[in-house]
């Protein structure tokens, strides 16, 4: 046989053989070609394969095998050298890629299998959150529980609707079988059993505060397990069950008011709690868990936070109902006060009358008494009588003006009077006694003082007799001044503001006085009622005290001021006051007020056409005189000498004036022949009025030795002689001072 | 602005003071003033004037008993004396007054010597006071022409 190139298949016997195999390739061949088809399209379908590039060798590989096998085909029969060429390439190619590609499984197929356990452990992980998430939710709901539970709680302000309500709602969301609050006794010795959700308890069950499983659970804010054995939790009636369900207990701080400090808050120190215990159902195989327990935490604050509002609540109440029973008495208590001052108004105003005219009638009869005849020990007795009793009525007097006064129910009686006269009425009453004490009283009247004012006279009299008496009673030597002027704006008190109104204006008084004096510190006690300094020397001087301080209240109701300055014990002091009057025109009302002696006349009244004669030798006189008479409105007839005057003189002469300042007793003679030769006639004979250069004692006994009825020193002013013509003429008109 | 008769008031009323002050004038003479009114409005012309007519009268009585050296009649000038000093306190003119009393214990002691002094000051006394009346009362005058109020002097 020759040996050709080509190759010669060995198509030979095995026919059938070949045909299976040539079957085959072609199988394996479509289905080398399909592999790769099926791949791209499942991976194209899926969204996640992260070996692409293994799959791209895979499939080079598959096809390339494939191919092989394909080519295979050709070469059962006969075939050209390029159908070699192509089968060896493949080959080879079919050769790299299958090394490559088992080379690159070594690393793959590991990777592969971890993408396996990876899927298992989420799965795993994803059944735990699961779980997990049950439970959350499982939590969540009980938070909701407790949510619920603690508007339940704080919605009342009842303590017993707190507490019970805490335990039905705590019962209900875990689900216990039973749940008890141990509040500690009065005492605080032991706890007492006070509510529990499910079983009645017996009355006074209590147990002593010092067990151990109690301290230990008060000695922790948190919920603590206890052994179901323990005789807090011994509640149950024992009925057989196997395993008793787990307790726990928790301790509720009860806060006092007092407890609420802003600054410690997180720590609420307070030796009082309380004990809630709680127990799960028996047989149950369950477990407190971590959320429960917290949960009972929370609880077991928020019932002492509600507790302490209930405490609040009650607190305010009971104080709300304590002012209301205060008010009613108060009340109470003032309608009787005001009843007592009626009472007493009418009981001073019934006595006023009522002593005022016995005493009235005492006072009178034993004056009248008194000028009767009498023993001398019955004049003692009958002065005594007339002392005492005008002493009880000037007491009662200040008495009842003192109780007015503070009544504010006195109201001053203002009238129209002279000011002027008033001081000198008041010195004139103070001056006996000041003489008899060698006390020269000096009254100084400022220049600007008015003489017409509308005030209370009688009141303002007693304050300024009060005072200047004060002052002639404390002085046991020295002097005595009194003072009144109109005062401007400087005031001695600060918050004392005078302003001298258009029909207003403010008078001060000033008695000064060289007296004891006052001690500074004695001063704010000298107007306080009945308080007299002790000194020896005002004991002896009798009063009740009272003066000062009704001249005070008067004062105030004058809208004025009073005050004494002393420089200290022996140093004299000064007593000044202010009040308010008012000014008023020169009015002649003032006649019917204050004590007149002689009413002011004008001029033009009494003497017009009074006849009058007019002796005198001295033309000059004579016409001075004569000037002064007519200008009181008398008819003057003129004479120079004796003889004229006896000759001139009639009985239509009223008064007569003769001048006798020449030595000797001729001008006297005159006066007793004038008496002579009137008493012949029926009628009234003139008055006989002696002008002399002097008024010593001699020519006063001379001139009423002859008969004459007044005598008036030259040269006589105007008002000396209106004052004399008055006085003459007038009926004696005496009133007593008050 | 000054008008005349705020001018004269002015003047009229520090020589009224001036005269007091200066002791020729006392109370008495306020006195006077007070009686001089619409009915007598020359009251006090009427009586000064008698007052200087009479203290003429007397001084020059005086004076011729006192020319009677060695024959004094004492007796009457103590009663001329006694006159002059009555008339002067009625009228109100102080020094004058003053000077009649010291006349009159002369006149009792029987001093001559001192009464003759005392007479000479009495005569120049009362003629400067007179003059000095007489320029109040010009005074007066013109305010009144010059269609013033003569006002009230208080000492």
């Amino acid at each position: 046989m020759e040996v050709c190139n080509c190759i010669e298949p060995q198509w030979p016997a095995d026919e059938l053989l070949m045909k299976y195999q040539y079957i085959s390739d072609f199988f394996i061949a479509i289905a080398y070609f399909s592999i790769p088809l099926e791949l791209i399209y499942f991976v194209k379908k899926s969204a996640v394969f992260p070996y692409r590039w293994v799959l791209v060798q895979f499939g080079a590989f598959i096809v390339l095998c494939g191919a092989t096998h394909l080519i295979n085909l050709w070469t059962f029969t006969t075939h050209s050298r390029t159908v070699a060429l192509v089968m060896t390439t493949a080959k080879v190619l079919t050769a790299v890629v299958s090394c490559a590609t088992a080379l690159m499984l070594v690393h793959i197929i590991p990777d592969l299998l971890s993408v396996k356990t990876r899927e298992l452990f989420l799965k795993n992980k994803a059944a735990e959150l699961d779980r997990e998430m049950g439970l959350i939710r499982t939590q969540e709901e009980t938070g909701r529980h407790v949510r619920m539970l603690t508007h339940e709680i704080r919605s009342t302000l009842d303590r017993h609707t707190i507490l019970k309500t805490t335990l039905v709602e705590l019962g209900r969301t875990l689900a216990l079988e039973e749940c008890a609050l141990w509040m500690p006794t009065r005492t605080g010795l032991e706890l007492q059993l006070s509510y529990t959700l499910r079983h009645q308890h017996p009355v006074e069950y209590t147990v002593p505060i010092q067990l151990p499983v109690i301290n230990q659970v008060f000695g922790t804010s948190r919920a603590v397990k206890i052994s179901p054995n323990s005789p807090v939790a011994r509640l149950r009636p024992v009925s057989g069950k196997y395993m008793l369900g787990e307790v726990v207990a928790v301790r509720v701080p009860l806060l006092h008011l007092s407890n609420f400090q802003i600054n410690d808050w997180p720590e609420l120190s307070t030796k009082r709690y309380a004990l809630m215990v709680l127990m799960l159902p028996s047989d149950s195989a369950r477990q407190w868990h971590v959320h429960e327990l917290e949960l009972v935490e929370v609880v077991a604050d928020q019932v002492a936070v509600a507790l302490s509002h209930a405490a609040i609540l009650e607190e305010s109440m009971r104080a709300r109902d304590l002012l209301m029973e205060q008010n009613v008495a108060l009340d109470l208590a003032r309608r009787e006060a005001e009843t007592a001052i009626r009472a007493r108004n009418d009981f001073l105003a019934v006595m006023n009358h009522e002593m005022r005219t016995p005493m009235h009638a005492i006072i009178a009869l034993s004056s009248l008494l008194q000028e009767t005849e009498l023993t001398p020990e019955q004049r003692l007795m009958v002065e005594t009588i007339l002392k005492s009793s005008n002493l009880l009525a000037t007491l009662m007097n200040d008495v009842l003006d003192l109780s007015r006064l503070e009544d504010g129910s006195l109201q001053l009686e203002l009238g129209t009077f002279n000011l002027h006269t008033l001081f000198r009425e008041v010195l004139n009453l103070i001056k006996p006694i000041a003489v008899v004490k060698k006390l020269p009283i000096t009254l100084n009247l400022a220049p600007d003082l008015p003489e017409f004012v509308v005030g209370d006279e009688k009141r303002l009299m007693q304050i300024i007799l009060n005072i200047v008496g004060n002052a002639v009673k404390f002085s046991k030597q020295g002097s005595i001044s009194v003072t009144a002027l109109v005062t401007k704006s400087d005031t001695r008190a600060a918050d004392f503001f005078v302003v001298p109104t258009g029909s207003h204006f403010y008078l001060r008084v000033k008695v000064k006085d060289s007296g004891a004096g006052i001690n500074p510190q004695d001063i704010p006690k000298i107007f306080t009622k009945f308080a007299q300094t002790q000194s020896l020397a005002t004991r002896s001087s009798g009063g009740s005290g009272l003066g000062l301080a009704i001249s005070k209240r008067f004062v105030n109701l004058m809208e004025g001021n009073i005050w004494i300055e002393s420089d200290g014990l022996g140093k004299g002091c000064t007593a000044i006051f202010d009040v308010k009057l008012g000014i008023s025109e020169r009015s002649n009302e003032s006649k019917q007020s204050g004590i007149p002696k002689v009413p002011a006349i004008p001029r033009h009244s009494n003497f017009t056409g009074l006849k009058v004669l007019v002796m005198d030798e001295n033309g000059v006189s004579r016409l001075v005189t004569k000037g002064l008479l007519v200008h009181l409105g008398c008819e003057v007839t003129m004479v120079s000498s004796n003889e004229e005057c006896l000759r001139v003189v009639s009985h239509e002469h009223k008064v007569v004036f003769m001048d006798v300042c020449m030595p000797g007793v001729e001008n006297y003679q005159i006066a007793l022949r004038i008496h002579e030769k009137f008493t012949k006639q029926r009628h009234q004979r003139p008055l006989l009025v002696a002008l002399s250069g002097n008024t010593d004692k001699s020519t006063k006994e001379k001139c009423m030795s002859f008969g004459l009825d007044g005598v008036l020193l030259k040269p006589v002013s105007l008002d000396n002689m209106r004052d004399v013509l008055s006085d003459l003429l007038e009926p004696r008109v005496l009133y007593e001072g008050m | 602005m000054d008008t005349l008769i705020a001018q004269l008031q002015r003047q009229f009323r520090d020589y009224t003071i001036s005269l007091y002050h200066q002791g020729f004038l006392d109370d008495q003479f306020t006195e006077l003033k007070k009686l001089q009114d619409e009915c007598s409005p020359d009251f006090v012309a009427e009586v000064v004037t008698l007052f200087f007519e009479d203290c003429e009268k007397l001084i020059s009585n005086m004076a011729r008993a006192l020319d009677q050296a060695g024959n004094v009649d004492f007796k009457l000038v103590g009663s001329s004396v006694h006159q002059l000093k009555g008339s002067s306190s009625s009228v109100g003119a102080k020094r004058v007054k003053g000077l009649c009393i010291t006349l009159k214990e002369c006149c009792d002691s029987q001093n001559y010597e001192g009464c003759v002094r005392c007479l000479q000051q009495v005569d120049i006394e009362y003629k400067t006071l007179k003059a000095k009346l007489q320029d109040l009362f010009n005074l007066e005058q013109q305010i009144v022409q010059a269609g013033g109020r003569i006002p009230q002097v208080d000492i």
